[in-house]
């Protein structure tokens, strides 16, 4: 095996090596399924409990998928005004950062109160945690123009309008799509943890109600069941990244 | 030749221009330049030279409008300039294409924005296609036209930008130190581009450079300019015959013109370091 093989497979040989040492940990010291379930044992739970995992699976997903949908269209709108403007900058930055601060777990109980329990709370959770890297890398791309390229075309008379769509929006698509590869996984995270305390479905129900039940082996599963979600919605947006725009990473195919 | 009849307007006339960067600077009376006076006829090619922060680039956004002076009138064209020029089209030393667009794409970029281009672009797209694809033949990019500009030496890209500042058919070139970060026979050829097309088009042509047997090579007239206080202090001729050919930057006569624009630049530094100490 080469260089280059081993590179693409390591994540994979990791897993495994993980995987192994952990049963090996649980088999020899004969540790309680209780305490900490062996990877056997958490393979064997959501084999049994397959059909529940998956319904609670596809809620949290759509959930998420809901919430960053948001998170998108809201990104990109405060990311194209603050980006393009510098007075919108200096009066919304200091207060994103403020807000960005604040733990989004700590907004659950009040959409609580405000949306009742369900998929209200989750999906506001999903989108309030995953808006801000959307909107930073926006606003980056459209405020580190060349002044160069602006002069070239402010002479023939373009509009502060025809720049940023000609020149900034194109300019700001790939911290776009990095962003969206960090939020994907952020607003999992905002999902679930929402899901923990104000919804009777999700992964996040499954967790709670796993470990209340002491059935640590299903609660493993819901775990593992997120990581695979956003690992997937990852992988998808980091390869579309690469092929809408291949210009940006230019520098691993050839020079 | 351009006309030079004492009846025919300038096509650029500076008269008495000041600028200083914004009121304080003008309140304390520091001026970014100053006294600029400066009439070049139609047609002709004029070549500025000074050292780095002499406010070259200062007379650039006031020879396209993208400043107003602080004192004095800039007539270019005959009309008082109020706002950005749209007939002229400008390079810089960073060739700032978009690397997301084609070189063809790029050259075109200009008659996105410009009218009366701007709204028969769709209609006229073909059309407009061709008379790229063939500005881009004569700087010798033939064959280049849809690759992206991360694939073009720097040499290259420089050309595709001197396209993207010709497409439109300026009256005016404005050109800041376009050859400056090319190595000496990349310049050199581009030297001969940027002649060619202006013998064939005769569009006015401003051009800012540190190299003086580039400014004495091109131009019809050099000004040195002098720094902070940025004003224009020599004003030569070159009489040098066209067409010029790279073999005449060896003969003494444009030996003699580089030597003598030299002694110029170098008797200010020598002005600048006494005043330093």
């Amino acid at each position: 095996m080469n260089k280059k093989q081993l590179e693409r497979w390591s994540p994979l040989i990791l897993m495994t090596a993980i995987v192994f040492i952990w049963q090996a940990i649980c088999s020899i010291f004969n540790v309680s399924e209780f305490i900490f379930p062996s990877p056997a044992r958490i393979w064997e739970q959501t084999l049994e409990y397959k059909g529940v995992i998956a319904q609670h699976a596809w809620r949290t997903f759509w959930v998420t998928m809901a919430g960053f949908g948001i998170a998108i269209v809201v990104g990109v709108l405060l990311g194209f005004l603050i980006g393009s403007s510098r007075l919108a900058y200096a009066a919304v930055y200091p207060l994103m950062t403020a807000f960005n601060a604040l733990p989004k777990a700590a907004f659950v109980p009040i959409l609580v109160v405000w949306f009742g329990i369900g998929i209200g709370p989750a999906i506001l959770t999903a989108f309030l945690i995953s808006f801000f890297p959307i909107m930073v890398n926006i606003a980056t791309g459209l405020a580190t123009l060349e002044p160069e390229l602006e002069d070239v075309l402010r002479v023939l008379g373009a509009k502060r309008w025809d720049v940023l769509v000609k020149v900034g929006l194109p300019r700001s698509m790939p911290y776009f799509y990095g962003s969206l590869k960090v939020a994907i996984t952020l607003a999992f995270v905002g999902t679930t943890v929402s899901e923990m305390t104000a919804a009777n479905e999700g992964i996040g129900y499954l967790l709670i109600s796993a470990g209340s039940s002491l059935q640590m082996g299903l609660a493993f599963s819901g775990l593992l069941v997120v990581g695979i979600m956003a690992m997937a919605m990852y992988e998808l947006f980091s390869y579309i990244e690469k092929h809408t725009t291949a210009w940006a990473h230019r520098g691993s195919q050839n020079h | 030749m351009p006309d030079a009849s004492p009846a025919a307007p300038y096509f650029v006339d500076f008269e008495d221009v000041w600028l200083a960067y914004n009121d304080e600077l003008l309140a304390r009376n520091q001026f970014a330049v100053e006294a600029i006076d400066l009439k070049v006829r139609s047609g002709e090619f004029i070549a500025i030279v000074g050292p780095s922060g002499c406010g070259k680039s200062t007379f650039m956004k006031l020879a396209t409008g993208l400043r107003r002076p602080s004192k004095g009138k800039i007539r270019i064209d005959g009309q008082p300039v109020t706002g950005p020029l749209k007939i002229s089209g400008m390079a810089f030393q960073a060739p700032s294409l978009l690397p997301w667009r084609t070189t063809l794409d790029n050259v075109l970029l200009p008659l996105e924005i410009v009218e009366p281009y701007r709204s028969q672009f769709k209609a006229r797209k073909s059309e407009f296609e061709a008379r790229a694809i063939k500005l881009l033949q004569s700087v010798g990019l033939h064959g280049y036209e849809r690759k992206y500009p991360w694939e073009l030496s720097g040499g290259m890209q420089q050309r595709a930008s001197i396209c993207r500042a010709l497409i439109h058919e300026p009256k005016m070139l404005l050109l800041d130190e376009p050859f400056g970060a090319l190595d000496a026979f990349t310049r050199e050829e581009l030297w001969c581009i940027l002649r060619d097309l202006w013998t064939e088009q005769r569009f006015n042509v401003i051009l800012v450079t540190h190299d003086l047997r580039e400014s004495v090579f091109l131009a019809d007239t050099v000004y040195v300019m002098t720094k902070s206080p940025g004003r224009f202090e020599v004003r030569r001729e070159i009489d040098l015959p066209r067409p010029r050919d790279l073999e005449i930057t060896y003969t003494p006569e444009f030996t003699d013109i580089v030597h003598d624009l030299r002694g110029h630049i170098g008797a200010m530094r020598k002005q600048g370091a006494v005043i330093n100490q």
